[in-house]
């Protein structure tokens, strides 16, 4: 599912390994250097040398939020406990992403790894893999990685004769995307329900049975090992200046090469969609592409030439998420978008902070009633003002960035909105009452058809008479439409006949 | 311990490392609104979800504002209170709450007392703008509580309350997002629950979701029926705390008060629960010195420790997790029950009166009293002993409705002959009274001589578990004293496993006693309310003149007219009582 | 005769009298020995430790199809935790189910890529067929419909899946073909109903 690796902006470093070998036989991943930088660690490093080469190198957290890897791992193992955790982030819930999964099915070795080393410079002998029950394969994958690893003494007590103990463990998500956020994923692990918790205490401080615990990415432990045997510089020389390195992301949508890509940060979105996406299906206008699933904003027409990295994406009302990235076309409505991405919310929200339960609920209301064609003008101030609250006020990154949708289609998609409430129109064809199904008198030649076929009798007309459709009652099924043979019924925005 | 200094609304001060911002501004005088935050502070019981949002302030620095309830200081913090983006972001988000909530003020339970309506006035909301879908649910009752669950807030203080303090664990949050609630296991009854009544869950709740089961009506209607001869009964507790409901400070003793108010109200007999206090020192005080003589003659089935058996909360708590165990509480039945088996035996004789057309009611800080008054064994041929019981709370509306000018009443004294009470009974209302009522009794009993000093201040304390050893003129009487029911779950899992050396023990299922009890004036979370009441007893014990239960004349009265001796057959058929196995677990197999 | 108050006081009397007949609260759970032995086992595997609770509840939806309030009781009892705990954890996540999917559960797919590329209308298409609404399932238990949120199939949009099968790049005039392959005479993949 990933596209030509012949491609020439690609480079590949999360995904050096996928479809290049059999996930299940160790061997052929211990060929491609798996568990070499774990070795190299062990042997030359310090704990502290060894975050400092992290530091060094760049890497920021590639799960969303961006935070710098290497000062995560040293606060905590700046903490003192008897016991600390390794927590990899696999629950993948951004809907449009699979990064992860592909990175778990295709190179389990490069995050078991990549955790062992975490453990040593934090001082865990303990690692725990929270990953989505949605993904049966790289569940299996997971298992017999870790058996093999263990089998060979990569993974378990004294790996390669170090005196290092480190072992892992896999938890399941059960289908709740807030389990992604680091504080519910804790909880969840604990057997209870994945309410997130103010932050601080952090989990580097307090985390999983309130012992510190670093939680991290799966693509960002998939960048560890590099590092380690390239050396921080070789990474550092890549991207931009605030983001080093690579991102790997997932092409959705309309879009012609629809699968993971994984390029240095700072490469335009040009041309990740035009030369690397092979651009937008059936030659259709480019309208947005969603970025950070549903806590991330959209990039326009104007944003083309942005280089794509973690400040810039913020700039631009969006954020970098998870990767996931869907083109969206002409025949897109971005106020349903931003429904769509409220939806979304008010079904994964936890429900314990009011901001998020209700304030989001009621912005999907108000969203809703736009769509319908109810809605006012007073609706678009009350959108802006309850989003900036809920962005203020909610307790999570969930509620924090759920508003973004609505902020980032109204700042660039302002019209949509402006014709969705004052000319109730869609330009889109998307919103089902604000189009309507109009016959054309010329073409017509009352044969009744469509009347016959309409299920809630909106179709009326004398015999070899032209017809009319009346949208009061019309329920937009498209019956009518398929059963015309003169092509004489066609989807207006406005109620009036075309001539 | 390390100091931060930091500024809250231009005021500069310094405080101890950890401590939140709420509790700084506290210290400035600036009073933070909160709504889901709850602290009892005396008692170690603090509720912090972080969850409401009402309390969110502007820290200079920080991208989006902070709950102050639960976000620390740092040194040179700037905190602002009260900025228009705080207040903008304050109002919209109790109008968000508003929106999802029924608009039933005027007729709901917790009209006057609600934390959601008081918020709502003080910020001044005219108008909720963000209008939608409200989520609904089924209503419950039960014997003592009403659930209204359209009314929860989310605030999780209930859930808190009966699963880490009482570890009952008959309330958790349920479902997700918009429509989650917290709620019994699979949404059923609460009174198919594991639910004991103790109604903790309703004292702390912010709004109108926990309510008592109301039976004033029920009342009102007996005082109507001239039939009906009405008499009433009031605990230890009430006299401590009624006064608040009339703007008396916490702790005010209004005991003469309160007996002119029940008067005017129209019962005919105003009587003590006191007086039946009493009654229950002298039975379960001969049971323990019968358990006790028992053990120490080393009879193999001499069944020590002795548990008080007066709260029905700790009672159901007991009979759902000890099933094990119900042979080691006393069998003496608690002084409400007492009293009316005395009330409708004794006392309607006395009066020449039928027991069907004797109705007695109860006041008490307690709302699982409701449940009590209504178990099968407490009932004569379908006849309640006690037919209502009503709440502080609920005698409050009976005397406002009944326009009677409360706080201009003359002191007036309890009618006789079950009116007359001791010190030891006053006590039942604190923890570890009822203990300390008993050794009272028990050792001038079992050691012939006279105390010196007639408090027992070994006994007394606000730790959740307590010990105590008394000598007894060279016997060492080991006594425990646990209340909240977390606490009582440790002593009974030490009994269970055999580890328990106590000879005695005293449980309460509400932390800080009856005075805490759920049917009690609302605290809104301020302990130091439970403290002053607490007092209030203690005050009232010393201002009598007798203070040993077996020195009431009108009990010894009692038992030469009436009972006999304590322990004796007449005492054991009205005054002891037995327990069921409540317990969750029976499986039966199906066969397929 | 004593006057009706006006306000009288409904909710008093709607509860029932409490009762000391131990019978009445206990839960009767019915479930064959198999079944609890299963349950036990389970437990039994993960040390009866409670923050094992969601792996449990994983493996014994797998085994006995889903998670009803019997099953749910004896989980808390193994694991010493309240019913209203497992209750509260099994109602959070959408995995867990109380009401047993069809034979044929069907799930489509609503992430964005999905959704972009026409999921709604094949939820409808579906709804249509079926007869039934998302969450149900059909009188005769054969399939039941729900909404999962994104399987990281994105390439193949849109996606929906029958039990473990997922079917890519479907358009609603699919949905009736797709579903003929598990009508009863065509079935090769049939399973009999989990019941318990």
């Amino acid at each position: 599912m990933e596209t030509p690796v012949n491609k020439p902006k690609q480079l590949r470093i999360a995904l050096r390994n996928c479809g290049m070998l059999d996930p299940e036989n160790i061997a052929e991943s211990i060929v491609r250097d798996a568990y070499q930088a774990l070795g190299k660690v062990l042997k030359e490093y310090s704990p502290q040398e060894c975050i400092n080469i992290l530091k060094q190198s760049g890497l920021r957290g590639r799960g969303g939020a961006g935070f710098p890897t290497g000062l995560k791992w040293e606060i905590a193992s700046k903490s003192k406990s008897d016991q600390k955790y390794v927590v990899c982030n696999a629950d993948e819930g951004d809907p449009g992403a699979f990064m992860d999964r592909s990175i778990l099915e295709g190179d389990p070795h490069s995050v078991l790894e990549a955790m062992a080393i975490c453990g040593y410079c934090i001082g865990a002998d303990k690692g725990l893999i929270y990953i989505r029950a949605e993904y049966p394969l790289a569940i299996k994958r997971l298992k017999i990685a870790i058996s093999q690893a263990m089998e060979w003494g990569l993974l378990g007590k004294n790996i390669l004769g170090s005196g290092f103990n480190f072992e892992i463990k896999l938890c399941y998500g059960a289908g709740a995307f807030v389990c992604g956020e680091e504080t519910a994923l804790i909880h969840s692990m604990e057997g209870k329900r994945g309410e997130p918790t103010n932050k601080p205490p952090f989990p580097a401080t307090s985390g999983f049975m309130k012992k510190p615990t670093n939680v991290n990415n799966v693509e960002t432990f998939a960048n560890i090992a590099p590092i380690i045997l390239k050396g921080p510089e070789w990474f550092s020389s890549i991207g931009t200046k605030n983001s080093k390195g690579t991102k790997v992301f997932a092409l959705a949508g309309k879009i012609n090469h629809v699968g993971l890509i994984e390029v240095p940060m700072g490469t335009s979105l040009r041309e990740i969609i035009y030369e690397i996406g092979g651009g937008i299906k059936e030659n259709k206008k480019f309208k947005a592409v969603q970025t950070g699933g549903p806590s991330g904003g959209c990039l326009t027409e104007k944003h083309l030439d942005t280089p794509i990295d973690y400040e810039n994406l913020i700039a631009a009302g969006s954020m970098m998420g998870s990767g996931g990235m869907i083109v969206m076309d002409e025949n897109d409505c971005m106020v349903s978008v931003a429904k769509f991405y409220l939806d979304f919310i008010v079904g994964e929200s936890c429900g314990k902070c009011t901001p998020c339960r209700i304030g989001n609920k009621r912005l999907y209301e108000i969203l809703e009633r736009i769509t319908q064609g109810k809605g006012v003008m007073k609706d678009l101030d009350k959108l802006k003002n309850l989003s900036y609250i809920i962005k203020d006020t909610a307790l999570c990154g969930l509620g924090q960035t759920s508003p973004n949708p609505v902020f980032s289609t109204l700042e660039n998609f302002y019209d949509e909105y402006y014709e969705h409430v004052v000319e109730k129109k869609c330009r889109a064809g998307h919103c089902k009452n604000l189009f309507h199904y109009v016959i054309n008198e010329e073409l017509c030649v009352g044969c009744a058809a469509c009347k016959r076929c309409c299920p809630v009798h909106a179709i009326t007309g004398e015999k070899r008479k032209p017809h009319y459709i009346d949208s009061n009652i019309c329920i937009r099924c498209n019956e009518c439409i398929e059963k015309c043979s003169f092509d004489a019924i066609s989807i207006q925005l406005e109620p009036k006949i075309l001539v | 311990m390390e100091m931060i200094e930091l500024s809250i609304d231009n005021k500069v001060l310094r405080v101890k490392k950890g401590t939140t911002i709420l509790k700084a501004a506290r210290k400035v005088g600036i009073e933070i609104p909160t709504l889901c935050h709850m602290e009892l502070h005396n008692m170690n019981i603090e509720n912090k979800p972080g969850s409401c949002r009402v309390c969110v302030v502007e820290v200079d620095g920080r991208r989006n504002l902070a709950p102050a309830c639960i976000t620390e200081v740092t040194p040179g913090m700037v905190v602002n209170t009260h900025t228009v983006r705080v207040l903008n972001a304050r109002k919209t988000i109790v109008e968000l709450l508003i929106s999802d909530h029924p608009y039933d003020c005027l007729v709901c339970a917790k009209s006057g007392n609600c934390d959601l309506q008081s918020i709502a006035h003080k910020f001044g909301i005219r108008r909720v703008h963000f209008k939608g879908e409200k989520s609904t649910y089924r209503k419950d009752t039960s014997p003592s509580i009403i659930r209204d669950v359209d009314k929860c807030i989310m605030c999780r203080r209930c859930e808190m309350m009966c699963n880490e303090v009482q570890t009952v664990g008959a309330l958790s949050a349920v479902n997700r997002g918009f429509i989650s609630v917290v709620a019994p296991a699979f949404e059923m009854n609460l009174e198919q629950s594991s639910c004991t009544y103790c109604g903790q869950c309703v004292s702390v709740c912010p709004t109108g979701a926990l309510t008592e089961v109301d039976s004033t009506n029920k009342v009102l209607l007996a005082l109507m029926d001239k039939s009906k001869t009405v008499i009433v009964q009031t605990a230890p507790s009430v006299r401590a705390a009624l006064g608040e409901e009339f703007g008396l400070p916490a702790g005010t003793l209004v005991t003469g008060k309160m007996v002119a108010a029940l008067r005017r109200i129209g019962f005919k007999y105003v009587f003590d629960t006191d007086f039946a206090a009493d009654l229950t020192i002298m039975e379960e005080g001969t049971e323990l010195l019968g358990r006790l003589k028992a053990h120490l003659a080393g009879e193999s089935n001499a069944k020590l420790p002795i548990l008080t058996s007066c709260c029905p909360g700790w009672v159901n708590f007991m009979e759902h997790n000890f099933p094990d165990l119900l042979h080691i509480p006393s069998t003496a039945k608690s002084p409400q029950q007492m009293f009316g088996a005395i009330a409708k035996t004794y006392f309607a004789d006395l009066i020449g009166v039928k027991r069907q057309d004797l109705v007695v009611v109860s006041v008490m800080p307690c709302l699982a009293k409701k449940y009590e008054c209504q178990r099968d064994e407490f009932k004569v041929d379908g006849n309640p002993d006690v037919d209502f019981s009503i709440s502080t709370r609920e005698l409050a509306d009976l005397i406002k409705q009944s326009n009677i000018d409360f706080l201009n009443l003359p002191d007036e004294d309890f009618d006789t002959p079950l009116g007359e009470s001791t010190g030891a009974s006053v006590i039942f209302g604190n923890t570890g009274g009822v203990i300390e009522a008993a050794c009272r009794t028990a050792y001038e009993l079992y050691t012939g001589k006279k105390l010196d000093v007639i408090e027992f201040e070994s006994l007394r304390g606000k730790e959740g578990i307590r010990s105590a050893k008394l000598d007894f003129d060279g016997l060492t009487l080991n006594i425990g004293i646990a209340h909240g029911l977390s606490n009582a779950r440790k002593l009974l899992d030490d009994v269970r496993a055999g580890k328990s050396d106590y000879h005695a023990i005293e449980i309460m299922a509400c932390v800080g006693g009856c005075i805490a009890g759920g049917g009690q004036p609302y605290h809104h979370g301020d302990s130091k309310i439970l403290r002053q009441r607490r007092n209030a007893i203690y005050r009232e014990d010393k201002n009598k003149t007798i203070r040993k239960s077996h020195e009431n004349p009108y009990i010894i009265q009692l038992y030469k007219d009436f009972l006999g001796q304590p322990c004796g057959q007449k005492s054991h058929e009205l005054l002891h009582t037995v327990y069921y196995d409540k317990s969750r677990e029976e499986i039966t197999i199906h066969h397929d | 005769m004593v006057p009706k108050l006006i306000c009288d006081d409904e909710m008093a009397d709607v509860h029932a009298p409490a009762t000391s007949d131990k019978d009445s609260l206990k839960v009767t759970i019915k479930l064959s020995v198999e079944k609890i032995n299963a349950i036990n086992r389970i437990c039994a595997s993960y040390d009866n430790d409670p923050e094992e609770l969601i792996s449990v509840l994983h493996e014994t939806q797998n085994t006995l199809g889903y998670l009803p309030a019997e099953v749910q009781e004896i989980i808390a009892h193994n694991l010493k935790i309240s019913a209203a705990h497992v209750y509260g954890v099994v109602t959070f996540y959408s995995y867990f189910t109380m009401v047993p999917k069809g034979d044929h559960p069907i799930s489509v797919c609503m992430g964005t890529a999905c959704y972009v590329r026409g999921a709604e209308k094949i939820l409808d298409e579906l709804k249509k067929e079926l007869n039934i609404n998302i969450g149900e399932t059909t009188p005769d238990q054969r399939f039941s419909i729900s909404c999962l949120r994104c399987v990281g199939a994105c390439g193949l949009a849109p996606v929906m899946m029958v039990g473990e099968k997922v079917y890519g790049r479907v358009s609603p005039n699919d949905v009736r073909k797709i579903l003929e392959e598990y009508r009863e005479d065509n079935c090769e993949e049939c399973k009999p109903t989990q019941q318990l």
